[in-house]
């Protein structure tokens, strides 16, 4: 790619937990991408719609709330039916290990739980993102 | 206090244990070049009256329950009674809380503390569209008083105290509690309690906000009044650390912007035309509690002394109880880990004698298992156990304050209590904590703390055992609790039965009453008690002061 990767960090739900998005946006964004964020209380529609607009390569979601397997199946349904699969669509919280299997196999690509340390999610964006 | 001739001969005697040390060291390093507390702060390897030279015990520390307050804010502390031992908990519907709450007395909890879910904190009934998924997760779902006559069904009001963790629409839960009392025959003024109502610290660190700062301030205000009058015994608000330390503020910045906070809340009311006596006894404060013990201690102590200070000089508080803080702590979740749970247990075990040391009033233990998922009732035992053996077994509770005195501690004291006040004063020539928090510096200064501690971890400069070192293989966690989606279901029926059973014409009437005071400036207290009690629901009650009032925005940034 010519241009750094773009990445939407999105806070889907009703979580006031910011600050592994925080943490996460600010390591992305050390790593040379370019990092937009949401800011709290994203619907699915709405993170869809920013990612869309603002040409992001990756989406990486951040939920804290136990809301996961309603809220992120729920966009990735949406990028199907927009037609933008081709975003890497990431996420990352308190999920259980138990859940991660049905996450995955509703499109979303990778599950970070607590202590995962950021250079793998940076690696992992960088080994997956679109070429 | 030290005997000042004496200080140049302990002063020769420092330099001859530099060298020494210095000449050992420079054969065998030692194990880091910078030894550092968990805010991050260097710390010496030794410390000594040279340290605390100002030190006057009277000024400094005075006798525990009395000012400055820095040894505690009663004069025997848990001689007479240990702290309350008061576990948050809620979560699925109000019948399950109910049964989880009737557990945790059975099993020695002195108090109730009340989780809510995220609709129900941000004003939402579970049938809204915002709520999806959401219901009964992270605490109870509650959408009007039917809920909460559930939630403390046989539970006597008179007889326990209960904390709400709940802020923008802390003015309704309250309308429900008094509610609830008043069925069961338990007058407003034998109420105990806190609500949190700290709306400040939802825009800095926990995202439960609903409307702008005025109209929070406004009704933060009302509380105030009211429960002055109605409900003497109630904690008018819980003015909250906890949340800026989880969002990875330092030690010393908790203690500062919380008090920051605080004074923004005391001049609001000062404003409102209240006298500060009348509602400063009822202030209350909650704090975290992290795993560098010391430090932790020190920063308990450093809250106490700088609030008392604050209360007596800045607002010429009179009544002893205006100047004493109070407070509840909470041990960290975040520095909980995912990988060993067990682990977890020893960890809380740290914390909680930090907070025990450093005077709390009451206590919450987290539960082994909080990085994975809400607490199993039996993590939940272990995490209460932990409390009751450090109260019983440790003998840390015989004497009150046995660190005061230590040179470390006292140094430790000073320098946090100094560096929160430099906060406060910055804060203080941005023009408050709400300008403040409006042009991002509070945010930024916590998410600078937050990153760093996270790079430190990853550097290795930082050992988290089981993450960064000592690693095994693990199989996933057994045992944790799962909240079915058929909570939000149910929540819906039941709405569906309320609106069809009520009196909603009566409900109707409540709500214009209540829109008509939102416009003008009577207490709003009153017209919430009216709404909740011919059940208006929370979602209702809160859609008038949305549509009147308006939605907070937050400063985005990273």
């Amino acid at each position: 790619m010519d241009r750094p990767i773009r990445v939407l960090v999105a806070k889907p739900g009703l979580d006031g937990h910011d600050r592994g998005a925080k943490v996460i946006a600010r390591a992305l964004r050390d790593a040379g991408m370019e990092v937009i964020y949401t800011g709290l209380r994203q619907t699915p529609e709405q993170i869809v719609n920013a990612a869309i607009q603002e040409d992001v390569d990756v989406i990486a979601a951040s939920i804290l709330s136990g809301a996961h397997a309603t809220l992120l199946p729920r966009i990735s349904a949406l990028l199907k039916k927009e037609d933008a699969e081709d975003i890497l669509f990431v996420a990352g919280g308190v999920i259980p290990e138990d859940d991660i299997p049905e996450l995955i196999e509703k499109g979303i690509k990778a599950v970070f739980t607590p202590g995962t340390p950021t250079t793998v999610t940076v690696k992992f964006i960088e080994e997956n993102v679109r070429k | 206090m030290f005997d000042k001739d004496k200080l140049p001969q302990l002063k020769s005697s420092l330099e001859k244990y530099d060298e020494l040390t210095k000449k050992m060291t420079d054969k065998r390093p030692e194990r880091k070049d910078v030894f550092k507390s968990g805010s991050g702060d260097p710390v010496k390897n030794v410390y000594t009256p040279l340290d605390i030279e100002e030190f006057d015990y009277s000024e400094s520390l005075g006798m525990p329950g009395s000012y400055p307050y820095t040894r505690g804010v009663q004069p025997n502390m848990y001689r007479g009674k240990l702290w309350t031992m008061r576990m948050y908990a809620g979560f699925a519907t109000a019948e399950e809380s109910n049964k989880r709450y009737k557990y945790l007395v059975e099993q020695g909890s002195s108090g109730l503390s009340v989780a809510f879910d995220l609709p129900t904190q941000i004003g939402y009934d579970s049938d809204h569209a915002l709520a999806e998924g959401e219901v009964g997760k992270v605490g109870v779902a509650i959408d009007s008083l039917k809920d909460m006559e559930v939630l403390f069904d046989g539970i006597p009001l008179d007889k326990v105290s209960t904390s709400m963790t709940i802020n923008a629409p802390a003015s309704v839960l309250l309308a429900m509690y008094i509610a609830v009392g008043e069925k069961q025959g338990v007058s407003a003024d034998q109420l105990r309690g806190t609500i949190q109502n700290d709306i400040l610290k939802e825009y800095i660190a926990r995202g439960t906000y609903i409307f702008p700062t005025e109209p929070s301030m406004r009704l933060i205000t009302d509380i105030f009044e009211y429960c002055s009058k109605e409900v003497p015994q109630w904690n008018t608000i819980s003015i909250s650390g906890y949340h800026i330390r989880e969002a990875g503020s330092t030690a010393a910045q908790e203690v500062g912007f919380t008090l920051a906070d605080g004074i923004a809340y005391v001049e609001a009311a000062l404003k409102a035309g209240l006298k500060v006596d009348e509602f400063a006894p009822r202030l209350s404060f909650f704090f975290n509690s992290h795993n560098d013990l010391l430090e932790e201690v020190a920063k308990f102590r450093a809250a106490r002394r700088l609030w008392a200070k604050i209360m007596k000089e800045r607002f010429g508080a009179e009544n002893p109880k205006s100047m004493m803080l109070k407070f509840h702590t909470q041990t960290g979740g975040s520095t909980l880990t995912a990988q060993q749970p067990d682990n977890n247990i020893i960890r809380v075990t740290i914390q909680t004698l930090a907070a025990v040391l450093g005077g709390t009033q009451s206590l919450h233990t987290n539960s082994r298992d909080e990085a994975l998922a809400l607490p199993s009732e039996d993590s939940v035992r272990i995490a209460l156990r932990t409390q009751q053996i450090v109260g019983h077994e440790s003998g840390v509770t015989n004497s009150v304050d046995p660190l005061a005195g230590s040179y470390f501690i006292e140094a430790m004291t000073d320098k946090i209590e100094e560096e929160a006040l430099a906060y406060i004063t910055k804060i203080d020539e941005i023009g408050g904590a709400p300008k403040a928090i409006d042009n991002g510096y509070i945010q930024q200064e916590i998410m600078d703390a937050a990153y760093q501690y996270q790079k430190d971890i990853e550097s290795n400069d930082r050992v988290v055992v089981g993450v960064n070192q000592y690693q095994i293989k693990e199989g996933p966690p057994k045992g944790l609790l799962r909240v079915d989606l058929s909570v939000g279901e149910q929540q819906k029926k039941q709405l569906v039965d309320l609106k069809a059973s009520r009196d909603n014409d009566a409900v109707e009437k409540t709500l214009v009453a209540l829109k008509t005071a939102c416009h003008g400036t009577d207490n709003l207290m009153p017209y919430i008690i009216d709404a909740v009690k011919v059940y208006a629901t929370l979602g209702e009650i809160t859609q008038v002061m949305r549509d009147v009032f308006g939605e907070y925005q937050q400063n985005v940034m990273i």
